[in-house]
């Protein structure tokens, strides 16, 4: 089967890869690095189960393909804790009662983070929309938001 | 890291699920493992001519095509209450999406390529989709008559009639009665982590791992088909990505692991979401309900008959059916009733269990009906409820376990939070209404519980922890009995090799059921540690008492590790506790058992409806529970929360689709849309009610499914009094309510 070379940098680890020209970022990352944080779900961009961040922006990493990701800078979930300590929205997520079955959680976590390195203090409405990409069908919705906001006012202190 | 019950610590396994590192069956990774994936036809019912798996096998990388002439004869079938599921369909296709093959290759891509390649000659046969054609005399058999040997309603799409009631309905007088009919939409579960399964050859059985619910029952199935006994079928568990019901019971294990054996290497295969909304669903309903009232509003009577489209095949539906809509006359005192209800086969995605189980769909005829009532007699919608509401202790079902909660202060609860009685600004309305659901009727929970040397503690539970926070409670239980930190005690679940026997995880039942086992096992420790201290006091144990993580001694108490270490001796160890609880049947009963707890809910609404567009815009939505006593405030309010919001999902906007050969149109994510972070109520508020009545550990009831229950009636509520529109069929979709505007809207 026909491969490309990628040089793709995956939480700071730069990684020389020959992935299949049909493969998706998201195949990539869960079966050819083992990074199964980033979740299949609809594999059609509705879900936000697999968000990542590429080159600053998050997207969803069924969309796009792996080819596309040569020469970019991904974070996925296992990026984001260093050290063994959690991040602050991480912490908010189970402070604030964020998660309940989890599978969404790496898709949620990565979107609320790259919201707030967007916007330091985002409105309600402003999450809502902002998350509204990333489906939860355990309806943590209104906890996540509360998470997003309590980092939002942590970082203001 | 204190676990005290009553106290909300961060969720045991929440770190795991914010780091990524949390591992779901698609997840895990075995060596040498083959991709499966399934093949289907275009259309709901067909007759398979012939099968050419030539071109698939020759896909470089394919290792097995298997179709049902590659199985034991005859093709094995298994279901939880009728054993009709085939392995593989037999000779004919029920519903849209039933594979008829799977193909095994060494990747993927290999897989996907080759199960494009099976060519299927097929002939599309007649079938049935709605409940009308299921019932028409004309319509064809869904399953073949020869399928239910003595069954006397085997000539029919009728799977089985329940009936329940008491007093005389006929006999019994009204000043009014209000009849209508309502429909509730097919959904489905839409878990985020789609079904996944795994299985591989272990010694001289078989490794199974399946996101399912009931891994004991999983268990069984396999052992029967595979003819193994139990001890040589491990089901792997691991915890569920989002359950809701549609993991319950067996879907393709059964079909992985004849995969594996005959290939003889571990195969595994995930589901897209797209096929797991034809694997799962909840079951539509058209009910018609005639309520009879006396003037002063006291309810005359119920009669309720409830037809639900299950599927092509039974799975739990028919449970469902009876079990949903055995309480269908709500918490109320009714002095005549009768309940009516029939699972409906048709030619669609087998319908199971999903949250409120069956109880939803009568739920919201029943309460509209009631508002139907409230407004012709002129009596406030909420001082009707109060005032027929079973108190406490009331047989409101005669032969069924009274009323276990003070119910009316949850509805003044949900009232007072609402407003109602509030002046309202221009163009809103609300909504109030009550649910009520059957707990579990039988039940069987087996816990071990070993306290370490030093204190800490592991607990082996077989339930699955799918979101609803099973692992935290009994966390919290061992670590509030034992005396060990919230951080010193670790849970596992879901393996069958190691944990013992659970029934199932469903019914809201855990905390009760299996949190009794768990406090049983504890109790055990606990008396042994007694019998310890009095050997190193050298004291009479009856002097002694062992609660909360402390042992009280003759004028003083210590820890339960200053005891446990000395009495453990040099050597270490361990005290190992096992606990079990029971919930027995009852042959007599109607439900084969009574009610182990009730499940109680209010919903009220606040709501403004857009008359350009239809839309209803929630301004704010309370629901309020009887918990009985939170074990875990934090975690009721998520469970609460996310079943509101979850009833918001087929109260506004989800339905399956069908077009003529029963496909169904709205596969997947794009066109089935479920509530988002912008479709939640401007407010949503949840509140409890804790009289530490129930039956579970410290008083505490189940409570898992309560705030799905009557969200649709309540939302409804709110829309006819916001606009005078009338609506008896869900979702109410912008263009529904819309239309239902435009031509005056009295329904």
């Amino acid at each position: 089967m026909t491969t490309i070379p990628i040089e793709v940098t995956v939480n700071g680890r730069s990684r020389s890869l020959q992935v299949a020209p049909q493969h998706t970022l998201l195949d990539v990352l869960r079966d050819d690095l083992a990074l199964t944080g980033a979740k299949e779900c609809c594999l059609v961009g509705e879900c936000g189960a697999c968000t990542v961040i590429v080159d600053g922006s998050t997207v969803d990493s069924c969309l796009m393909l792996g080819v596309e990701a040569d020469g970019a800078v991904v974070t996925t979930i296992e990026g984001l804790a260093t050290g063994g300590r959690l991040t602050p929205i991480q912490e908010a997520f189970l402070d604030e009662g964020g998660v309940q079955c989890g599978f969404c959680i790496p898709g949620q976590v990565i979107s609320a983070h790259a919201l707030l390195q967007a916007s330091a203090h985002p409105s309600i409405a402003e999450i809502e929309e902002g998350m509204a990409g990333n489906l939860c069908r355990c309806g943590c919705y209104q906890q996540i938001t509360e998470a997003i906001l309590a980092t939002a006012e942590a970082g203001r202190r | 890291m204190i676990g005290r019950v009553g106290a909300s610590p961060q969720r045991v396994g929440g770190r795991g699920r914010v780091t990524g590192l949390q591992h779901y069956v698609a997840d895990i990774r075995l060596p040498d493992i083959l991709h499966a994936k399934l093949v289907t036809l275009d259309c709901a019912r067909a007759r398979i001519v012939s099968i050419d798996t030539s071109a698939a096998e020759r896909v470089p990388g394919v290792r097995l095509v298997m179709t049902a002439a590659d199985l034991p004869q005859p093709v094995p079938r298994f279901g939880p209450q009728f054993q009709d599921r085939p392995v593989l369909a037999v000779g004919e296709t029920k519903y849209h999406g039933e594979p008829v093959a799977a193909v095994a290759a060494d990747s993927r891509d290999a897989a996907d390529e080759a199960a494009r390649l099976v060519k299927v000659e097929y002939e599309e046969l007649p079938a049935v989709f709605t409940i009308e054609g299921a019932l028409d005399p004309a319509a064809p058999l869904v399953q073949d008559a020869a399928q239910r040997p003595g069954d006397n309603l085997a000539a029919t799409n009728v799977l089985r009639e329940h009936l329940v009631g008491w007093g005389d309905v006929e006999a019994t007088q009204a000043d009014l009665v209000i009849e209508h009919t309502y429909e509730f939409p097919m959904v489905t579960h839409f878990a985020i982590e789609p079904h996944a399964f795994m299985a591989a050859p272990d010694g001289d059985g078989i490794a199974v791992w399946s996101s399912i619910q009931h891994p004991n029952w999983l268990q069984k199935v396999l052992a029967d088909i595979l003819g193994l006994p139990l001890a040589k079928v491990r089901v792997h568990a691991p915890d569920p990505g989002g359950a809701f019901g549609g993991k319950q019971h067996a879907k393709y294990e059964p079909l992985v692991a004849l995969m594996a054996r005959r290939a003889d290497r571990p195969v595994r295969l995930v589901l897209t979401l797209e096929e797991t909304f034809q694997a799962a669903r909840r079951a539509s309903a058209k009910i018609r309900v005639r309520t009879g009232f006396q003037s002063d509003g006291t309810f005359a009577f119920q009669d309720i008959a409830a037809d639900y489209l299950i599927g092509a095949y039974a799975d739990i539906a028919d449970r469902v059916v009876g079990k949903g809509s055995y309480p269908g006359c709500g918490p109320y005192r009714v002095p005549a009733a009768r309940i009516t209800a029939r699972s409906i086969l048709s030619n669609t995605t087998p319908s199971t269990a999903f949250r409120g189980f069956g109880a939803p769909q009568v739920n919201w005829a029943v309460e509209s009906n009631i508002d139907a009532g409230a407004l012709a007699l002129g009596i406030d919608r909420l001082e009707l409820r109060l005032l027929n509401l079973a108190r406490l202790g009331e047989a409101f079902i005669p032969f069924d376990t009274p009323a276990d909660g003070q119910w009316e202060q949850v509805v003044h609860r949900a009232a007072e939070l609402i407003g109602w009685g509030t002046p309202l600004p221009a163009g809103r309305g609300r909504g109030i209404a009550v649910g009520i659901k059957s707990g579990p009727t039988t039940g069987l929970s087996y816990a071990t519980v070993r306290l370490l040397a030093d204190g800490s503690v592991i607990v082996f539970a077989g339930t699955s922890d799918m979101g609803q926070g099973a692992r935290t409670i009994l966390a919290q239980i061992a670590s509030d009995e034992l005396g060990a930190p919230l951080d010193w005690v670790t849970v596992v679940m879901g393996d069958t090799a190691v944990v013992p026997y659970d029934q199932q995880t469903s019914a809201s039942r855990s905390t009760v059921l299996m949190g009794n086992a768990v406090l049983d096992a504890c109790r055990d420790i606990q008396s042994k540690v007694r019998a310890m201290a009095a050997r190193l006091e050298g004291i009479d144990p009856s002097e002694i008492a062992v609660e909360h993580g402390v042992v009280r001694l003759p004028g003083r108490e210590v820890p339960i590790v200053d005891v446990l270490k000395p009495g453990l001796g040099p050597l270490g160890g361990e005290l190992i506790g096992n606990g079990e609880m029971r919930k027995e049947g009852d042959p007599g009963h109607p439900l084969g058992g009574s009610v182990a707890f009730f499940e109680f809910n209010c919903t009220a609404i606040e709501a403004e409806v857009d008359r350009e567009t239809g839309d209803i815009m929630l301004v704010r939505h309370v629901t309020v529970s009887d918990v009985g006593k939170a074990l875990n405030p934090l975690q009721v309010r998520m469970q609460d929360e996310g079943a509101a919001v979850m009833g918001l999902g087929h109260t506004l906007m989800e339905h399956y689709i069908f077009d003529g050969s029963g496909r169904i149109r709205n596969l997947g994510a794009i066109d089935y849309r479920i509530p988002t972070s912008m479709d939640l109520p401007l407010e949503l508020l949840s509140d409890m009610v804790e009289n530490e009545d129930g039956p579970g550990p410290y008083g505490s009831k189940g409570m898992s499914e309560g705030a799905l229950l009557c969200v649709s009636a309540a939302v409804a509520g709110a829309v006819h009094e916001a606009t005078g529109t009338v609506i008896r069929d869900l979702p109410l979709t912008p263009e529904r309510v819309w239309r239902s505007l435009q031509e005056g809207g009295n329904g």
